[in-house]
């Protein structure tokens, strides 16, 4: 096979593994989720489905409505 | 530095930041950038998170409850508390230090501000034993 096709080839797939990463990304950033950090540097990370989140998420839109 | 002070310089270095709430450790309200009957909701809504939060886990000194329309930041200083929305997305570490660093730049009532110590004046310090090495 031709140098230049295996490095097309090559090129496509780092562009879609990177494509994908950075759709995937952006989709964790917009699931809601509440993060608590502890005093002593420990930080527990509950997204939206969760039971803790959907008790502190609530009280969190409260403070959000304009 | 009074509270309203800092919030105003807080947001003016973070605008993401938008609505402030400072609370003081008899639990009143020390300073806000919103009308006093916003500020108490902010306040108020700031320790119920507070509190489900720390029954959940306890210990808990900060937190950010991230939603798709802005986040809400609490962070605790000893008794006292800063509490702050920002636009959704924030720089999550950058929210936290800014509002650490207000909260730590308001005197408390009846506090006194105490001189900085420029670290190399320090002739009378005792040297610090080096624990590691025994």
């Amino acid at each position: 096979m031709p140098r230049r096709k295996v490095l097309t080839g090559m090129l496509l797939a780092a562009g879609s593994l990177a494509g994908s990463v950075l759709v995937r990304r952006r989709a964790a950033r917009r699931r809601e989720r509440v993060d608590l950090y502890s005093a002593d540097g420990s930080m527990h990370s509950f997204a939206e489905g969760t039971p803790e989140a959907d008790r502190l998420l609530p009280l969190a839109h409260d403070l959000l409505v304009p | 530095m009074d509270a309203d002070q800092a919030i105003a310089e807080l947001t003016d270095i973070s605008p993401q930041v938008r609505q402030v709430v400072v609370i003081g450790a008899d639990g009143a309200l020390t300073g806000s950038n919103v009308p006093d009957q916003t500020a108490e909701r902010l306040a108020g809504g700031a320790r119920r998170l507070l509190d489900a939060a720390e029954e959940l886990r306890p210990g808990v000194a900060q937190l950010e409850a991230a939603t798709t329309t802005g986040s809400v930041f609490v962070v605790r200083d000893g008794e006292r508390m800063i509490a702050a929305t920002t636009t959704a997305e924030p720089t999550v570490g950058l929210v936290f230090y800014d509002l650490k660093t207000c909260l730590r730049s308001i005197e408390e009532p009846g506090e006194k501000p105490t001189p900085r110590r420029r670290a190399a004046n320090k002739p009378d310090a005792p040297e610090e034993e080096d624990d590691a090495a025994s």
